[in-house]
């Protein structure tokens, strides 16, 4: 069971926050430019990494923000979080 | 009856006498007795029978790592318990155990006869003879193994014993109360870290806490005396927590374990009344100490599973802590020194003993101090058989070649009445691995212990592999100073002596004259594998530990393989002619010992299950003989069964008084958001495939919400009640989801959108008032509202005041009806819905519930999300394009409608059914087909919503059919299990097409 650090709340248990997935995927300003296959990368196609990943976390039962999180899914330890917006750690690839 | 209780010690109370029964019969023990030591002091050993062979089995350990003497606890439905380890269970007045896997009793068991047949048994006899012929499986093979197998039988009514959670922080948590665990606790505590110690056992101490020889002393003392000194120091620390009866059952990431404590496990029947049983501990700990001791290993030679076989180290507990001697005239067989601590201790009580030691020769304090006490030792010598049927009578012994390969020489026959048997010992390394940490394997005594971590923790004592007082306090203290970051001196000076151990042989599988095919070396006591199992399978080519596991079903009881697991890994290794530490090991997983369910359901039982949500009206529909129907956590009304009419009477006298004249639903479970910015507009036209610039305030919109695949996620009316507040309506199921994904995209994809969203669900509660008569009603409780068409149209939205209070009243309607929504402050509903009632009283105002609301909607085709649809379906799909925004440039889903998948013409589509029976009414789910003879049946689609209409007096359905939108007219088939049902593909809308109930 994760201890997660949301940026606003503090170090919480992680019963408290719904995973939302991998982060940094930003949606078409302009959907109806793309192809089928444009749209179905966007839609459907996500990374699943042995190593670091970065995703995206929800303090659902807390604060109810979204941020980000940059877990190394071998060993489940969480590497650092940031707010929404903010510019992945450089550190971390 | 014989007495073994042979001497006092302060952890038995003598002045405090228990009985207790033991299959059937009554026995006395003493206060502080377990189950097991008890039976041992009445010269008891035999105590149950082994799984496959059904052999006699006796009480083999003192501890959690105990095969054989399993029981069954108390013979009440609700409170039987089985697989309850005997030498686990504190003794108390009254308790009721029998041993387990013994049918018909224990001393004469028909299932013996297996033990004579046992060649036709070998390692995985189950998996190749139950598997021909087929037809034998279900009425011979299995009544067979239920019958003879089993392993206690589980309670047939609900347990009424109270379980409890308790969620805790510490700065540091220690597992394990033995020497090493008091020192790290101490030093943490001291140092100001808020510290845990928690302990199996009833006292604190491990198996120090009796040592008695001489040869091992601290500070001049018996270690025993140092140690209690200890603990009564450190129960004066008040920053640490002291947790006797609670051993820890998983050791999860983030240094997150989950403990067990036992509070009244041990205290007679009338005292656990009213009291928690077992409580969990969810523990979060900054830095874990590991400090869970080793387990003694047995020896692995013929017969080595007779009653009155028993690990050495536990016969020394037997005796220094309970004052019960395991036989009198014991021998033990070791192949280190530990035995030797067992023997001097037996011999200062007048107990005859002898040792059989494998090693060659051997020298050590303890090793002198036998000698000097003239203990005759055989060394370079082993055991190669034993006798005895019901208990140990005599064994054989036999001298050791060279390689210790073989036996040379002439058997040695001796008698006894009792055999320790010492083969080593085995680190506790549970805890560390299931934390993530790796283990290293260490030659010199065949051990793995715990090598890189991934959590914060340490291991300490011997379940790292330091196994002599000097090496363990020593290390400890170094280790802890070191992993606490801290500088305690309290042990600078600490002087000990002990006696160090010289000499190491290990053999796994012990030589015989004996061909292997005729012995029986036991491994697995619990499921009775023996080392010819693990050759086999072997042989048979299983070569992963993990499939060798299974196979031969070693260290799959109850008790994990506490006992055989190393033995079994050393076997494979030997016989394979691979180096022990390349082989790895089984997973350790948890929980360490079994777990009560009680103890991890806790207090979520019966009416706290779940969380159960009602509306302020729910009373009322108590009083008023509804059934509830269960909608996410919500009780709402299904209907209400006036004068015991059924369900279908119910539904259908509600639904035609709504439709003839008034009918009043409670709607006060539609999830609610309230939207406020100036963003407002913008926010609702990306999210509805609908346009919701151009709505004017007051007025009312119904709104259709996507997922970004362009499935249809939720729907709605959603109001404007001033220039930048509206307020959102949701599926009663979808609320929450909604509130979240809206939520998500406002955060992560639009935060430059000035828009706030609050969740008021809870906050209004809403009666909904339809029918002809609906407006009669409305004017008797806003006299001064105008409700004229031309002031209060369809789809719009009026403020008034009831009794002073603010309600909000819309005019929409899910039945097609004329028909109101009257909100108000939650703490009035139970108010508004009495007035509501009273006002419609000489309308035949008629409360329904859910399903006359479903039945009135699918009269007019109106979808239930999540009923019609089941997340494949797009608004064209649902014959909804008209509610598809073509002019609008994005909205969530929308790239997604015409993807080449989504825009297929022969995708499954919405469309009304009629049956050619108007009486028969279809089955929801029912498959849809058009040709009953062609194979395989081409499955068109299903029913998703069937009713008889009062209204139409005939059957109608909702269907989702492929092409279905073409379809209109076309005979289909509905096939039943004794009957194929007749159906014509129609309209969606089945009553008022021509939307003129709305203005009635
Ligand atoms: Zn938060």
């Amino acid at each position: 069971m994760f201890l997660i650090n949301c940026p606003f709340c503090g170090e919480r248990d992680q019963s408290e926050f719904s995973s939302g997935g991998e982060a940094h995927i930003v949606r078409p300003k302009q959907p109806t430019e793309l192809s089928d296959d444009e749209w179905a990368e966007y839609l459907f196609m996500r990374k699943n990494i042995k190593g670091i990943q970065f995703e995206r976390w929800n303090h659902v039962h807390g604060c109810r923000k979204w941020f980000n999180v940059v877990r190394d899914t071998s060993n489940d330890k969480i590497l650092s979080v940031y707010k929404m917006g903010e510019k992945p750690p450089v550190n971390y690839k | 009856m014989p007495n073994y209780r042979i001497h006092k010690t302060e952890y038995i109370d003598e002045t405090k006498r228990v009985s207790f029964k033991y299959d059937g019969k009554t026995y006395f023990g003493y206060e502080g007795d377990t189950l097991a030591s008890a039976l041992l002091a009445n010269g008891i050993h035999l105590v149950g029978r082994s799984f496959k062979y059904h052999r006699p089995r006796g009480i083999v350990s003192c501890g959690a790592e105990e095969p054989n003497a399993i029981c069954q606890i108390g013979s009440k439905k609700d409170l039987t318990e089985p697989n309850v380890r005997a030498t686990e269970l504190e003794l108390y007045e009254g308790l009721e155990a029998s041993s387990q896997n013994c049918w018909p009793n224990v001393k004469f068991d028909i299932g013996g006869i297996n033990n004579f047949i046992s060649p036709l048994i070998p390692a995985g006899f189950y998996y190749k003879t139950f598997m021909w012929p087929k037809s034998f499986w279900k009425k011979v093979y299995e009544p067979l193994i239920r019958l003879s197998a089993g392993l206690g039988k589980s309670p047939t009514e609900p347990d009424p014993d109270i379980y409890d959670h308790k969620h805790v922080h510490y700065d540091v948590l220690v597992i394990g109360g033995g020497v090493s665990g008091i020192i790290a606790a101490k030093m943490a505590a001291k140092n100001n870290l808020k510290t845990l110690l928690v302990d199996d056992k009833k006292i604190l101490g491990g198996s120090t806490i009796y040592q008695n020889n001489e040869n091992i002393k601290i500070d001049d003392k018996l270690s025993s005396e140092w140690l209690k000194n200890e603990i009564q120091e450190i129960k004066k620390l008040s920053n640490l927590t002291i947790k006797t009866r609670t051993s820890i059952a998983a050791y999860h990431g983030y240094n997150f374990l989950l403990a067990k404590e036992n509070l009244t496990d041990h205290l007679p029947e009338e005292k656990k009344k009213n009291k928690i049983r077992q409580r969990l501990w969810k523990i979060r700990a900054k830095k874990v100490v590991i400090a869970t001791g080793s387990i003694e290993r047995p020896l692995v030679f013929n017969n080595n599973d007779r009653p009155g076989i028993l690990l050495s180290n536990s016969i020394n507990k037997y005796l220094d802590y309970y004052g019960v001697t395991c036989g009198e005239n014991i021998i033990l067989f070791t192949n280190n020194d530990s035995a030797y601590e067992t023997s001097i201790s037996l011999h200062k009580k007048g107990i005859k003993n002898i040792i059989v030691d494998l090693r060659k020769s051997a020298s050590s304090e303890l090793i002198k101090q036998a000698e000097s006490l003239g203990i005759k030792i055989y060394f370079n010598h082993v055991v190669t058989n034993t006798f005895g049927y019901r208990k140990i009578n005599s064994l054989e012994i036999m001298k050791l070649s060279e390689d210790g390969n073989t036996t040379v020489g002439n058997k040695i026959r001796l008698s006894c009445d009792c055999l320790g048997m010492s083969g080593g010992w085995t680190p506790m390394v549970h805890m560390h691995t299931q934390s993530g940490g790796k283990l290293d394997f260490r030659d010199e005594d065949q051990v793995f212990l715990p090598k890189e971590k991934s959590e914060d923790q340490i291991s300490v004592g011997s379940c790292n592999g330091d196994f002599d007082l000097e090496n363990i306090i020593d290390k400890t203290v170094n280790k802890i100073n070191k992993f606490l970051d801290i500088d305690n001196q309290d042990y600078q000076e600490t002087n000990i002596i002990c006696s160090k151990e010289n000499d190491k042989r290990n053999i796994w599988l012990l030589p015989n004259k004996i061909p292997l095919g005729k012995t029986k070396c036991f491994i697995d006591f619990q499921n009775d594998s023996t080392a010819k199992d693990i050759k086999l399978a072997l042989k048979e080519g299983f070569r992963s530990i993990e499939h060798v596991k299974r196979y031969t079903t070693t260290g799959m009881a109850t008790d994990q393989g506490k006992l055989s697991n190393m033995h079994a890994l050393g076997i494979i290794a030997d016989t394979a002619g691979v180096k022990m530490g390349t082989l790895g090991t089984t997973t350790f997983r948890p929980p360490f010992t079994p777990l009560t369910f009680g103890t991890l359901v806790g207090r979520n039982v019966g009416k706290f299950f779940e969380v159960v949500r009602k509306t302020s009206m729910h009373e009322w529909h108590v009083e008023n003989n509804a059934e509830f129907e269960n909608v996410g956590q919500w009780k709402r009304p299904w209907y209400y069964a006036k004068n015991g009419e059924n369900m279908h009477d119910a539904v259908q006298r509600e639904s035609k008084a709504a439709r003839d004249s008034a009918g009043i639903l409670d709607a006060s479970t539609l999830g609610k958001i309230d939207i406020q910015g100036t963003d407002a507009s913008e926010f609702l036209n990306r999210v509805y495939t609908n346009a919701w610039s151009k709505l004017a305030i007051g007025k009312c919109r119904y709104g259709l919400m996507l997922n970004e695949d362009g499935m249809v996620y939720d729907d709605g009316v959603t109001t404007r009640i001033s220039e930048n507040h509206y307020l959102m309506t949701t599926t009663t199921g979808g609320a929450a989801n909604v509130l979240s994904k809206l939520e998500d995209y406002l955060q992560t994809e639009w935060p430059e959108l000035d828009v706030y969203l609050t969740s008021v669900t809870d906050h209004y509660s809403t009666a909904s008032i339809c029918g002809p008569n609906s407006k009669k009603i409305l004017n008797k409780l806003f006299p001064n509202l105008d409700l004229s068409d031309e002031n209060f149209p369809h789809m719009s939205f009026k403020e008034d005041k009831l009794e002073n209070i603010n309600c909000r009243i819309m005019r929409i309607s899910f039945t097609g009806e004329l028909s109101y929504e009257i909100n108000i402050e939650s703490k009035y509903g139970n108010s508004l819905w009495k007035m509501c009632i009273e006002a419609g009283k000489e309308f035949n105002l008629t409360p329904y519930g859910t399903e006359t609301m479903h039945l009135l909607r699918a009269e007019k085709g109106f979808i239930i999300v999540g009923q019609d649809t089941d997340g494949t379906m797009t608004p064209s799909d649902l014959q909804m394009d008209w509610i598809v925004s073509k002019k609008k440039y994005d909205f969530i889903g929308k790239r997604s409608l015409y993807r080449s998948d989504t825009i297929r013409e022969d995708r499954k589509q919405l469309v009304g059914l009629l049956t050619d029976d108007p009486k028969e009414i279809l089955e929801e789910g029912a498959q849809i087909v058009s040709d009953i003879k062609s194979k395989p049946i081409d499955m068109l689609g299903h029913v998703t919503s069937s009713y008889f209409s009062p209204n139409l007096n005939k059957s109608i359905a909702l269907a989702v059919v492929r092409s279905g939108k073409t379809m209109k007219g076309q005979k289909l088939i509905i096939p039943m299990e004794n009957k194929n049902i007749n159906v014509t593909v129609s309209d969606t809308i089945f009553l008022d097409k021509e939307n003129k109930r709305l203005n009635a």
